[in-house]
């Protein structure tokens, strides 16, 4: 896909092949890795290379917030649980072979290949990023968060506040 | 990035979403299930993203209007995503709640065997 004839090869192009490809080969692993730990640690690297592909396209507030959020908080609350529940080693949740396999993965190829032959052919001539090359600057960033969007950014907060609330709530042994 | 075509950007969303909803039909830990989750929102997160670089279906307004470029309407994706990764993070945290409390309730998280609610 990322080297159909007409497009020159460029060092940018190279990079992102390099990442994209890491990328992916992350995320199979987090669905055939049987160990959730294993799993977790795929999750890892592919959001860590995730955010290098938000660098390339200029989003760099959004590249250190995925670093931050999801790497640094998501994947710990989730390594957290699975310690906590002890799903690591053992083999409490041994997939079998079981019929829905060979299924689901062709489901996922006819997914992919269905929405890739409508969306992406239309698009390969698209090679120029018109956005400004400051747009994903924290000033930039903020300042559209804080005026145009203010009122979402509120709505969120709220949100927040309900999944803390609702989080102790199930942690609590009686409620 | 000049020279890295936009559908690039999309096929990779694309893999990690189809990846994502494989995961989630075929893996039997809720923990697994809703990493995969996690990883269809991000495969989401990235195609916000390619679309808000590259506007490409803006362009013609942009041509007209070069002060668009720094105006705040060129920043929707990205806002987009600040709010994709609220949700993720308030969703992350209610969720392994849950399965923490089906767990002290069953000492077994195996998604095919939780029928509680088969009517």
């Amino acid at each position: 896909m990322e080297t159909s004839a007409p497009l020159a090869i460029t060092p940018e192009l190279l990079l992102f092949g390099g990442i994209a490809t890491a990328a992916a080969m992350a995320a199979v692993g987090v669905v055939a890795f049987n160990n959730a730990v294993r799993s977790a640690l795929c999750l890892v690297i592919n959001f860590f290379l995730l955010a290098f592909i938000y660098f390339t396209l200029q989003a760099e507030t959004l590249g250190i917030i995925q670093i931050v959020v999801y790497t640094g908080a998501i994947m710990v609350l989730f390594l957290f649980v699975i310690m906590l529940l002890n799903l690591g080693g053992s083999g409490l949740l041994q997939q079998k072979g079981d019929k829905r396999m060979p299924v689901a993965i062709a489901l996922g190829v006819v997914l992919f290949g269905l929405i890739a032959s409508q969306l992406l052919p239309g698009l390969m001539s698209v090679t120029k990023p018109l956005a400004p090359d400051n747009f994903g600057a924290p000033q930039n960033v903020g300042r559209a968060l804080f005026t145009q969007y203010v009122i979402p950014f509120e709505a969120v907060s709220v949100l927040l506040l309900v999944g803390i609330v609702g989080s102790i709530l199930l942690a609590k042994r009686r409620i | 990035m000049n020279g890295v075509p936009l559908a690039a950007y999309l096929a990779l969303g694309l893999f990690m979403f189809t990846a994502g909803v494989v995961g989630v039909v075929i893996r039997r830990s809720p923990i697994v299930i809703f990493m995969c989750i996690e990883l269809m929102l991000n495969a989401v997160n990235l195609t916000f993203l390619a679309f808000a670089r590259y506007q490409f279906s803006t362009a013609p307004a942009l041509a007209q209007n070069p002060e668009l470029a720094t105006s705040n309407s060129i920043m929707g994706g990205q806002m987009m995503v600040i709010f994709v990764m609220a949700v993720a993070a308030a969703e992350v945290a209610v969720g392994l709640g849950i399965i923490m409390a089906i767990f002290r309730l069953r000492q077994n998280i195996d998604v095919d065997e939780l029928n509680l609610l088969k009517g």
